[in-house]
């Protein structure tokens, strides 16, 4: 059975895959594990722990780590103790070497992988905090602990981009692990790896099957040759054979795959093979299916057969429907996040204030600040000159910058009876919008509903140029599913706001619901159904703008307003300019 | 000193490597901006930067690392040391300060020297980054993540030269002329609009698609990380050579005569683009003269006007926020037009 074998292999190459990060995790950035935490998950940690030299350090990686703490910084108790400055050194260069866990990695910032991710492409981390600056060995491996159930919930891109390995346990019946390799063949490997020979027909079969699953970023092509180095170091040759780079390929290459190979090329989100041809002209001609074979040698034809079980059974329809929100999302465990979303903030600078209960005291700026009066004031007082005298009016607190990031979710219908009349009126009213939304920063989402669904268009984004794309191609026709349509705008916003990000929902509809959650043709049992999804959006407080895009504004998107608990504006004719008024009202924080 | 990646070694990119020579060339154009997706070389090419220039002269002792030759620009301290005796100078490898995240702004601007305050009760200037990237290059991976203030500071200090500090009592003012590199990724976030066009010249870089070129990307990353040592004798004569011929420019640069007519191109190219302001033709005319300087040329013509008009007007365009995927072709439309295609 096909589902059975999925999982051995998977639970194989898991096995590899630790094996690979003992031999030399600094050399392919780490591994991003998608599971679920629990007892198997635990498991396959240890396994990692186990496999990697006694005396590495392993550390793990809190989310809300301070920088002085990640990069290094002011030692508070030694510098009051030593009465000068003193240093300590953060935790990326003392897991240098060794290897860092980062749990959670799906809710990590952006600023946070930004810093990782700097680390891991220079093997290094450069401190200029606090008064100090200075540089310190971090060569470390990354160990990526994706929870995230949603396709939207991932780790950031810029640290998938660099961790080589991607393993996703998600659905899998746990299987415990066989080790296979002995612990001296990964302690040779660590002495032979560099001495492994990778022809250029590895590198040219690697490019092609890379080329064949849709694979663009050239760090993907570029680990899954070291990978095939230490897999043929692991097996104790010191020739890279074919049987590590379908190792390889099944590792690096397939989790990023995004067509399925000598298939018709699949449309995805990526955009770079289109910015490509516009900049780069008449240079090359992108890939196509009959030139790739005799490009990329026999030996990336034998890999991609090879790795084709390797390949999820439902990779095409998963592709097809990453963007699909499921209609009925989980609505819990909000409060928690919600309540710290607004206490929190990222430190920017310091400036002069009392210190009480609440807030942090700057210390090197507060010393900064007593320092030119130091003379002054031991001269004035005849105190002990080794003291350092500070009074009220030095100190200084660290001042945070409130988060008040916002995002826009334009929950637009797309039904018969609004393409009918003004949906191409509705596309230029969220143009301007979304022009708005460009000075203001933020970020856009687009859900469309018609037929029977409601679809996430456009995920969460600062992109305008995407953004605009996505609305463009915004077909139009069939029913009126809006009771789909509100829960997904409201799981989208919930899942936002957990980030602490302010979410805006903006409804541009006639209001007159057709389809109803079981996905029946009932008018009657439609309406009520999206009036119970409107309370229930009432209830989680969320600033709404129900925008009316009926011919003659009715009723119909006036209760809705009302049952949502938002804004009602009828799509005024030929005059966008007052809906963008109208949203910059509601939009907290926008002034 | 772990080894950098050669920058002759770099496969195609070559708009972003020509505006990062021209930088080189010509200090003046007012940075460089490179966006495009991850893993294409951006920060490879800037960290490469630094080994390929040739050493600077720089006056032995200065914090600032002073230019022995520029009476103007000198640092304070350098001024007075030199009225009383003549200065006294070594070579010194052009500055490429890597920006890290997470800096703070005691740090880049410079601050009181705390430990001497504390000891000794002296005011003392600790020098941050923007003095130690003076005359060189000041390199911010991911411009668009870093705190905006930082990045306003930057660029005034960018466009001035001089970095002027008041704070805690100091009142500092020193020299800081720097090439403001910044790369990011359009993904993460845009950067704001006030701030493009204050770059002088940007780049877009896109993921190679030819099958050829992704194989040669590979095979040379591999051969480096394998044996970085031979890879770099393999490339050590193609970095010579191009040191040579950003030595040459320089030398040349001054001489290279801008005709009026190419003057008119420029302004007719960017009244025909609606460009705000006059930045745009400067800039466009300077990057210019310094490819002309490049291909040893006498003075500067079509050719060399057509190669750079995209990276220094394609973010100058009057900004319609939702036109961003087109400025490119927009440019390119109206130097196909203006110059024949």
């Amino acid at each position: 059975m096909r589902a059975v074998r999925m999982d051995d292999l998977a639970f194989t190459d898991a096995a590899i895959a630790a094996c690979i990060l003992a031999v030399d995790g600094c050399a392919i950035g780490g591994l991003s594990v998608r599971s679920r935490s629990g007892p198997g998950r635990d498991e396959f940690v240890a396994l990692v722990r186990r496999l990697m030299p006694p005396d590495t350090s392993i550390r793990r990686l809190p989310l809300n780590i301070a920088d002085d703490r990640l990069l290094g910084g002011l030692d508070l108790t030694a510098t009051l103790q030593a009465r000068r400055p003193v240093m300590q050194r953060g935790l990326l260069a003392e897991v240098s070497g060794g290897l860092l866990i980062a749990p959670m990695a799906e809710r990590l910032p952006r600023s946070l992988a930004a810093r990782l991710t700097g680390v891991l492409d220079t093997g290094e981390v450069t401190v200029e905090r606090d008064g100090f600056g200075a540089t310190a060995d971090a060569q470390i491996a990354v160990l990526a602990l994706d929870e995230g159930i949603d396709d939207e919930e991932r780790p950031p891109q810029a640290l998938l981009d660099r961790l080589a390995i991607h393993i996703d346990f998600a659905g899998m019946n746990w299987q415990s692990f066989e080790q296979p390799f002995s612990t001296e063949q990964i302690e040779a490997a660590r002495r032979t790896m560099t001495s492994v020979h990778a022809s250029e027909e590895i590198a040219r079969a690697l490019c092609g099957v890379a080329a064949e699953l849709g694979v663009m970023p050239m760090r993907a092509s570029i680990m899954a040759i070291k990978v095939a180095r230490i897999h043929a170091a692991l097996a104790g040759r010191l020739d890279v054979k074919e049987a590590d780079v379908i190792v390889a390929a099944r590792l690096v290459l397939v989790p990023r795959a995004t067509k399925l190979p000598a298939d018709e090329p699949e449309e995805t989100d990526e955009p770079e093979p289109q910015r490509a041809e516009e900049s780069q002209g008449n240079v090359s001609e992108p890939e196509t299916d009959d030139a790739e074979p005799q490009d990329s040698g026999p030996l990336a034809d034998m890999v991609l057969e090879a790795i084709a079980a390797a390949i999820p059974a439902g990779l095409l329809d998963k592709l097809k429907t990453t963007m699909t929100i499921r209609a009925q999302a989980a609505n819990s465990g909000r409060a928690g996040a919600q309540r710290n979303a607004a206490l929190r903030g990222r430190p920017v600078g310091a400036r002069r204030g009392e210190i009480k209960t609440g807030v942090r005291m700057h210390l090197v700026e507060t010393l900064r600040a007593a320092a030119p009066w130091q003379p002054l004031r031991h001269r004035q007082a005849g105190v002990d000159k080794k003291r350092v005298e500070l009074r009220r009016e030095d100190y200084r607190i660290i001042r945070f910058k409130h988060r008040s990031e916002t995002a826009t979710i334009f929950v637009v219908d797309a039904s018969g009876s609004s393409a009918m009349h003004r949906l191409a009126e509705a596309k230029g009213a969220i143009e301007l919008l979304l022009a708005d939304c460009y000075i203001r920063r933020d970020q856009v989402a687009m859900i469309s509903f018609r037929g029977k669904v409601a679809e996430l268009i456009l995920p969460p984004t600062r992109s305008l140029a995407r953004a605009k794309r996505t609305l463009a191609a915004l077909p139009g026709g069939g029913g009126t599913p809006l009771a789909s349509a509100i829960d997904a705008g409201l799981s989208l916003a919930d899942g936002l706001r957990r980030k602490g990000i302010f979410p805006t929902l903006v409804f541009l509809t006639d209001g007159r619901a057709n389809v109803g959650r079981e996905t029946s043709a009932n008018r009657a049992r439609a309406q009520d159904d999206a009036y119970l999804a409107a309370r229930l959006c009432r209830a989680s407080r969320l600033s709404t703008l129900v925008v009316d895009t009926s011919p003659q504004p009715g009723p119909a998107a006036e209760r809705l307003a009302t049952e949502i608990g938002g804004r009602y504006l009828p799509l005024p004719y030929a005059d966008a300019h007052a809906i963008s008024g109208a949203i910059r009202r509601v939009t907290p924080g926008s002034q | 000193m772990k080894p950098v990646f050669p920058f002759s070694a770099i496969v195609g990119q070559e708009e972003m490597k020509l505006a990062i020579l021209i930088a080189a060339v010509d200090a003046g154009i007012g940075g460089v901006l490179v966006f495009g997706d991850r893993g294409t070389g951006k920060s490879t090419a800037v960290r490469a930067l630094a080994s390929l220039l040739p050493p600077m002269k720089v006056v032995s002792g200065c914090r600032y690392h002073c230019d022995p030759a520029g009476n103007g620009a000198r640092c304070s301290e350098c001024q007075e040391r030199g009225k009383l005796k003549e200065l006294t100078t070594n070579l010194a490898p052009v500055p490429v300060v890597d920006m890290p995240l997470g800096v703070t702004e005691d740090r880049v601007v410079g601050a009181l020297d705390l430990e001497r305050a504390l000891a000794q009760g002296v005011k003392a200037f600790e020098p941050g980054l923007l003095a130690r990237a003076h005359r060189g290059f000041l390199y911010i991976d991911e411009v668009n993540l870093l705190e905006d203030h930082l990045v306003d500071l930057l660029l005034d200090v960018a466009a001035s030269g001089e970095n002027v500090v008041e704070r805690e009592g100091l009142s500092v003012r020193h020299p800081a002329r720097f090439v403001l590199v910044g790369t990011g990724n359009p993904e993460e976030g845009e950067l704001r609009p006030q701030l493009l066009d204050r770059f002088g010249l940007s780049v877009e870089v896109a993921t190679p698609t030819d099958i050829e070129a992704r194989i040669e990307v590979v095979r040379r990353r591999d051969e480096f990380e394998h044996d970085a040592d031979a890879f770099m004798h393999k490339w050590h004569k193609q970095d010579a050579k191009l040191r040579r011929r950003i030595v040459a420019a320089r030398a040349r640069l001054a001489s290279v005569a801008v005709p009026n007519k190419a003057r008119e191109h420029a302004a007719k190219l960017c009244m025909g683009l609606g460009t705000d302001g006059l930045r745009g033709e400067l800039t466009l005319i300077r990057a210019a003269r310094a490819v002309a300087s490049l291909d040893n040329d006498a003075e500067v013509g079509l050719p060399h006007l057509r190669k750079v008009a995209t990276s220094a007007l394609r973010h100058r365009l009057r900004r319609d926020p939702l036109d961003e995927a087109g400025s490119t072709i927009r440019v390119d439309r109206a130097v196909a037009g203006m110059f024949g295609a």
